[in-house]
């Protein structure tokens, strides 16, 4: 069983998470082609490694987080940020 | 004196089973072939027998980086079943079942094919409705179904909990569906390949695809390069990799399907049970131990394991199900790595690049698949276009937005 | 009753507390502190099971989790469980235990039959016949020969129970390695856990014979539980097997300690680190007849001896191949088992084991094997090969054989530790793992000091391979491997899956090893490169009821009530269920006859329905408007604060995935309705885009649909009814119109949300007012509105109101797959200014084509012949049939009085007034296609 490290939160068991797939280039506008559209919204990298993912501590405070995972050995790296510096709780 | 039967058995008992040929050659890898399959799955194997038996190409290789049927081929719940939504689905996966009735015989190995029915249960007047159109569309694609009453369900599956949290209101059986034994599926096919002259190299992995001008033209292995007229790959939850290698990307996502056994027991459950709602399915085995299936983990994965909660809930849901078999011990627990696409049907045909040949994005499915999807892709690479059973199975389908969407239609995916 | 192979002292048993039981129907009597094997053996019961295949006799071969013949049906007061491991189970008053296997009797099968013919079933003979006329033909048969028990009968006495814990360090075994690590970190200040899967602790240190050997590993013993005790960091869980080894070290463990107080645990421990003290397991050695009952391991006569002061038999012969077993042997031969001999298979002994054995009186035949045993029901004598080639004969009523250790690295390998092969130790010890964890002790391989283990290599003897089994449970024989090498089955795994060896419930722990072992020889290769097929939970099988815990029953899954759940009650609601609500879904007892009288109070007074499960979700903040033009299908800017507007949500590939309104509050704030079946996932899915996709976007969602319940009044006399509540402000349609909002408070301070909306086509009110609040207000509104004939109404008459007027109900009028273009909303996409969710998706070819299925109306010609939702709408005759579409919708409705419906037809805008043929399990009714809505086109009802 995975133990996820929420950034606000803390370490917690998988089942309080819900998976948002690998992070994916920028969402494409109107004006892209058929293909670069398909390519957006169905092909993925699905790699075999050290992939860089979304979760969201979905029981828990409900906010989206992204972190590196090696989908082969289920470690993670411990460095993940989602650009929101982690919160400093004062005693 | 070579072939299976009972009186070959009886005659090789008398000299003490010394004389038995092998089941499949080892032969040196060659340095060129016609085709090369990668991956000596079900699929990859029965590709290869087909192109031998009804195309004559016999220079095939069938390249696997384990073992033969190592991977979700040996991995599955053996489960078979044509009871698709989609017409397209269900004329595919209907010629399958037909070929699996016979295959036994075709491949000279009983693969124990084991048409106990499939049964699904509706747990709700909605549902139900779900399941009407469901089992009416199968009807209308030819194939058998039939809605049975609550009662009809109790009959049939003495042991079943009609009243458990959701209350069971009916089903529909798919008589000719259920189980056979896969590893008997991966080696059959590949006696009967080897047979024709196909060779299967074991312990070889693709490392590379060499292209030249958009095509082709061989690959380079763990054990030096072989040049190829054409390349198929089969690798299951491995599609991604050999597609990035190849230099293209495909919808796909790799997660860890879980299986788990209960211990043997005697024979209690008939057919096989599915429950789309609560996300379970069971079946007993010929040895009498229990299969049970569920939802897959929910994050992408290429651990061969699975985790905690996908085993709760799937034991919590045979339990809310059959609650006599709470007290049974589950023996063990393990996962294969299936490639699910968007809309849940697998693709099968040709690829971005010339003479590459992808079949890929099972799911959950592929063990069905394996006669059908062997003899479709061997057509299609023998004939370098699609089979007409695949051809809307194609990647062209995310781009057109005509995706078949099995799981959105039935509430099953494959 | 007397125990005729029980010592009169020693052990560690209590001799005051004799206790009864019976096996096989007789009456049988042993001590507390036995296990049902001990008892079995002290009774002199030889043959306890029949093999799986062959059916041959078999007796007790080990004493721990690796026993694979009494695996025995027992019941010790919570009902009958198959497949106990009687070297397991406690024994306890009154217990009584059966042989599952046997016909007519376990000491006299039948299915003898297979073993005197087995030559014709070897490995696989299944694959080479059966297949004509076809395997279901035998099939049958078949399986009524499989299976090791019964499935329990009736209702399972036992409550299971899940515990989580978290410590610093797990350490899994309590024998003397775990122990004294366990003691070693408890003292450095470490939250410690320590499982056993023995009723005792102590492991091996039990097994002391009575002499100053057992009064030293006592005093240690007590000394460190005593010390433990002490520790409130130190917990100590006995009778709790670790079952698996997951990611992440979190551990499963089986905790039977409770059970004869009916309960099971099931345990999930996250450990910062783990120690596995899990021991090694003695293997048997391969020879002819070795499946005899009598054959046993030495280790585990021993353990009979001096733990439980039972003689396995009179005598014995030691046929050994390592150093540890002779201490076993001499024990043995200490505790009154007369050690007749020992064979080993070295040629050399140390001369303290020469001494030991000359002090004793027991000859020694060194670089000798055993060739087979003698017997046919039990052991009666040895046949022997000495190192001279001389073949001869030993009287013997057992064996005691040593195949050498076997580290329990089961859990290290689940862990995904990978195994490297110890060729001075003829085994696979751990070699690295990226999980934090240690193995100690002999599961390391560090069964003695290293130079007091020295073993022959693995072999089997000079005789006939098709005698010597190398699983004993699933009859796998040395001549299997042969055959499976011959077939060219010469991958581990491929010999495994056809000989089947190691794939019984003991899952190989005595047979993994000899088994890759003749392999190796077979193939010519060192074990190390044959390897070991990779472990899997569980390291023993765990009782399904404990790992399901208490989430059966009404615990499965929560069930949601409405706030005024009561007051439905008292109305004579049914209830149904809808996701994980209980709504009515109609009030009466007649279903039909009740949905017909509530549609016919709407339609001609009023209703009052239950709307609180409706999704509600507040947005607000300066990018509100901007977020949600982004999500809803519908243009947002427009609508004025105090209005209300229908919107579809799509998903990125263009399906309609949820409907609703949404309430303009003020410019910057916005009040969103989702179907109730979505209320959850909706909110859920918006705050992903809002999160991960538009997180520039400045706006908050907060999910409110459990504050508010929804009183849903609807009718002509609608405004009548909600007129009666004072403070709910002017209701004229001039001052509050169709899709208009209002917020207050009513006179009694309540704070109310009203809006004019209509999913039944008549005038139409929702109001939400505070959950807490919503039984008394729904009784009040009953009360007041009984005047105006006001009545509640269910999901059913809801679901008929609404088909009459056409309405979508998203999930079923809509799957996966439909499109806006599908259900009429295509000129609202055409008209929409700027990207929304979907919309690049709906440009693809695929979703502009007219051969799409569209959504519309449908009767059957003849009133009265039903339709049915999922019924077909197909072209073509039998044998060419193809569906065309399926009916979405289907009931009678009561205010047209006719069968009426929905379907969702390929090209059906086209199509309208067209004759189809609906398909429906075999029956064929004819239909006309008409527009969705037969009440009220102009919706002139609703605008009133």
């Amino acid at each position: 069983m995975l133990r996820i490290t929420c950034p606000y939160c803390g370490i917690r068991d998988e089942d309080e998470f819900r998976f948002g797939g690998e992070v994916r280039e920028p969402r494409p506008g109107l004006e892209v082609g058929d293909t670069a559209w398909a390519d957006y919204l169905f092909n993925r990298n699905n790699i075999k490694g050290l992939q860089r993912e979304r979760w969201c501590h979905a029981d828990g405070c409900g906010q989206w987080f992204e972190l590196n995972r090696n989908t082969l050995t289920h470690e993670f790296d411990p460095v993940h940020s989602n650009g929101i510096p982690r919160p400093e709780f004062k005693g | 004196m070579n072939g299976y039967s009972f009186p070959n058995l009886v005659r090789h008992a008398l000299s003490g089973h010394r004389n038995w040929p092998v089941a499949w050659r080892s032969p040196e890898l060659k340095k060129s072939y016609d085709v090369v399959i990668i991956g000596a799955g079900g699929h990859g194997l029965a590709t290869a027998y087909y192109l031998a038996r009804d195309f004559g190409i016999r220079n095939v290789a069938v390249i696997d980086k384990g073992w033969l049927g190592g991977g979700n081929t040996g991995r599955n719940t053996q489960a078979t079943r044509s009871n698709y939504f989609w017409p397209q689905s269900s004329a595919f996966f209907d010629r399958s079942l037909q070929l699996y009735e016979g295959l036994g015989r075709e491949l000279d190995f009983n693969i124990m094919f084991s048409p106990r029915g499939v049964l699904t249960l509706a747990h709700s007047h909605h549902e139900l409705a779900g399941i009407r159109r469901w089992a009416n569309a199968i009807q209308i694609n030819g194939v058998d179904s039939e809605i049975l009453s609550r009662e009809q369900v109790q009959d049939l599956v003495p042991l079943l909990n009609l009243d458990c949290h959701y209350p069971v209101v009916g089903g529909f059986i798919q008589h000719r569906g259920g189980i056979s034994r896969h590893d008997a599926v991966a080696w059959g096919y590949a006696r009967a390949a080897s047979t024709l002259g196909v060779d299967i190299i074991q312990q070889c992995e693709v490392t590379g695809f060499e292209i030249a001008d958009g095509k082709v033209t061989g690959v380079s292995t763990s054990r030096g390069r072989i040049s190829a007229g054409k390349v198929s790959i089969a690798v299951a939850g491995h599609t991604s990799v050999l597609a990035e290698n190849a230099g293209f990307r495909v919808p796909v996502s790799s997660v860890a399907l879980q299986a788990m056994v209960s211990e043997p027991i005697k024979p209690c459950l008939g057919c096989l049970v599915l429950s789309p709602a609560i996300h379970v399915y069971v079946s007993q085995s010929d040895r009498g131990e229990l299969v049970i299936g569920g939802a897959a983990d929910g994050y992408t994965s290429y651990a061969q394991r699975g985790g905690i909660p996908a085993l709760e809930e799937n034991l919590a849901a045979l339990v809310e199900l059959f609650p006599v078999f709470s007290r049974l011990k589950l023996m063990r627990q393990w996962a294969g790595i299936v490639d699910i696409t968007p809309d849940t049907t697998p693709i099968m045909g040709l690829t971005p690049v010339k003479n590459l040949y992808l079949t890929g994005g099972w799911g959950t499915g592929g063990y069905k698949a394996i006669p059908a999807g062997g003899e479709t892709m061997a057509y299609t690479v023998a004939n370098d276009r699609p089979h007409p059973l695949i051809g809307d199975f194609s990647l062209e389908r995310f781009t057109s937005g005509a995706l078949i969407d099995e799981g959105a239609a039935s509430g099953v995916a494959h | 009753m007397r125990q005729l192979f029980r010592n009169t002292s020693g052990g560690r048993i209590n001799r005051e507390r004799p206790l009864t039981f019976s096996f096989n129907g007789r009456t049988l009597q042993g001590f507390d502190g036995d296990t049902l094997a001990s008892a079995l053996l002290a009774n002199g019961v030889r043959t306890v099971n029949r093999s799986f295949k062959y059916h041959r006799p078999r007796g007790i071969l080990a004493a721990g989790v690796e026993e694979c013949n009494a695996l025995l049906t027992v019941d010790s007061g919570n009902g009958r469980v198959p497949l106990v491991r009687a070297t397991m189970i406690r024994l306890c008053e009154g217990l009584s235990a059966a042989s599952p296997s046997g016909f007519p009797h376990v000491r006299f099968d039948c299915g003898r039959v297979f073993d005197a013919t087995r030559r014709l079933w070897p490995a696989g003979f299944y694959n080479k016949m059966f297949k004509w006329p076809n395997w279901h033909v035998f099939e049958g048969a078949v399986r009524r020969m499989a299976g090791l028990g019964r499935v329990p009968e009736g209702q399972d006495a036992m409550r299971y129970r899940h515990m989580n814990a978290h410590c610093d360090v797990l350490v899994v075994g309590a024998g003397y390695s775990g122990l004294k690590r366990a003691l070693e970190e408890a003292r450095s200040g470490q939250d410690v856990i320590v499982a056993e899967q023995d009723f005792e602790p102590g492991g091996s240190l039990l097994l002391e014979k009575q002499d100053s050997g057992k009064a030293a590993a006592d005093g240690w013993l007590h000394a460190v539980l005593d010390e433990l005790r002490t520790y409130p960091n130190v917990r100590l869980l006995l009778e709790a097997t670790v079952s698996g080894y997951y990611d992440h070290n979190v551990l499963t463990v089986h905790d039977r300690s409770a059970m004869s107080n009916g309960i099971e645990t099931f345990c999930k421990i996250r450990a910062g680190r783990v120690v596995l003290a899990t021991g090694a397991i003695e293997q048997p050695l391969l020879f002819g007849n070795n499946d005899l009952p009598g054959v046993m391991l030495a280790g585990a006569m021993r353990h009979y001896a001096v733990r439980f002061g039972v003689r396995c038999a009179d005598n014995t012969v030691g046929v050994v191949n390592n150093d540890l077993a002779w201490g076993s042997l001499l024990d043995l031969h200490d505790s009154g088992v007369d050690v007749v001999a020992i064979v080993d298979s070295r040629g050399e002994i140390s001369n303290r084991q020469a001494a030991a054995a000359d002090q004793r009186g027991i000859p020694v035949h060194t670089g000798s094997v055993a060739v087979r045993a003698r017997g046919s029901g039990a052991v009666t004598g040895l046949e022997i090969l000495d190192s001279r080639g001389k073949r001869f004969g030993i009287q013997c009523r057992s064996v005691a054989m040593s195949g050498g250790m076997n580290p329990t690295v089961h859990l290290y390998s689940q862990a995904g530790g990978k195994l490297r092969y110890d060729e001075a130790l003829a085994c696979f010890v751990p070699a690295h793992c990226t999980q934090a964890v240690e193995v100690i002790g002999a599961a390391a391989g560090a069964f003695a000091a290293p130079d007091d283990y020295r073993i022959a290599p693995r072999t089997s003897a000079p005789f006939r391979s098709n005698t010597q089994w190398v699983d004993f449970l699933h009859d796998v024989l040395v001549s299997d491997i042969e055959l499976a090498v011959r077939e060219n089955y010469v991958s581990v795994e491929h010999m495994k899956r056809y000989t089947t060896a190691g794939m019984a419930v003991d899952q190989g722990k005595t047979s993994n090893l000899n088994a890759l072992s003749v392999l190796a020889r077979l193939t010519g290769q060192d074990p190390g490169n044959v390897g070991t097929t990779t472990f899997r939970p569980n390291f023993m099988p765990v009782t399904m009821g404990a790992i399901a815990g208490n989430r059966q029953g009404g615990f499965y899954r929560p069930t949601r009530h409405l706030p005024a759940h009561q007051w439905h009650v008292s109305q004579g609601a049914a209830f149904d269920s809808f996701g994980l609500w209980k709504r009515p879904a109609y009030y009466g007892v007649d279903m039909q006859q009740s949905i017909r009288a509530e549609v016919t109070a709407v339609r001609h007074k009023a209703g009052l329905f239950d709307g609180s499960p409706l999704g509600k979700i507040e947005v607000s903040g300066p990018d509100a408007a901007e977020f949600l033009s982004r999500v809803y299908v519908n243009t947002v800017a427009t609508l004025k604060p105090g209005k209300v507007r229908y919107g579809l949500m799509l998903n990125e590939n263009g399906a309609i995935i949820d409907d609703g309104v949404f309430v303009r509050l003020a410019d910057d704030h916005f009040l969103l309705n989702t179907t109730s079946a979505s209320a959850e996932r909706i909110a859920a899915w918006l705050e992903q885009w809002h999160q991960c996709e538009w997180p520039e976007l400045e706006l908050i969602m907060t999910p409110v649909a459990e504050q508010w319940a929804v009183a849903t009044i609807a009718g002509p006399k609608a405004r009548d009814v909600l007129s009666t509540l004072a403070g709910v402000g002017d209701l004229g349609t001039d001052i509050l119109p169709h899709m208009s909002f209002r917020q207050g408070r009513l006179a009694s301070g309540l704070p109310f949300r009203l809006q004019r909306v209509s999913f039944t086509g008549e005038l139409s009110y929702e109001l939400s007012i505070p959950a807490g609040q919503a039984a008394s207000c729904f009784a009040q509104l009953l009360a007041e509105g009984k005047h105006w004939g006001l009545q509640p109404f269910g999901i059913e008459a809801l679901d008929v109101l609404r088909t009459e007027k056409g309405f979508l109900h998203v999930g079923g009028d809509t799957d996966g797959t439909t499109n806006p273009y599908d259900v009429g909303f295509g000129r609202i996409v055409d008209n929409k200014q700027g990207d929304f969710i979907g919309l690049r998706s709906l440009l693809r070819e695929n979703h502009q084509k007219a051969s799409r299925r569209q959504l519309v109306g449908i009767e059957t010609l003849d009133p009265e012949a039903p339709l049915e939702q999922g019924a077909h709408v197909i072209c073509g005759t039998n044998g060419q049939r193809r569906s065309e579409g399926f009916v979405t919708s289907a009931c009678y409705s009561p205010t047209v009085e006719r069968h009426i419906g929905m379907a969702l037809i390929e090209n059906g805008f086209a199509r309208q007034g067209e004759e189809v043929r609906i398909y429906n399990m075999g029956h064929i009714v004819r239909a006309r296609i008409k527009p969705p809505c037969v009440y009220d086109p102009k919706g002139e009802k609703m605008h009133a």
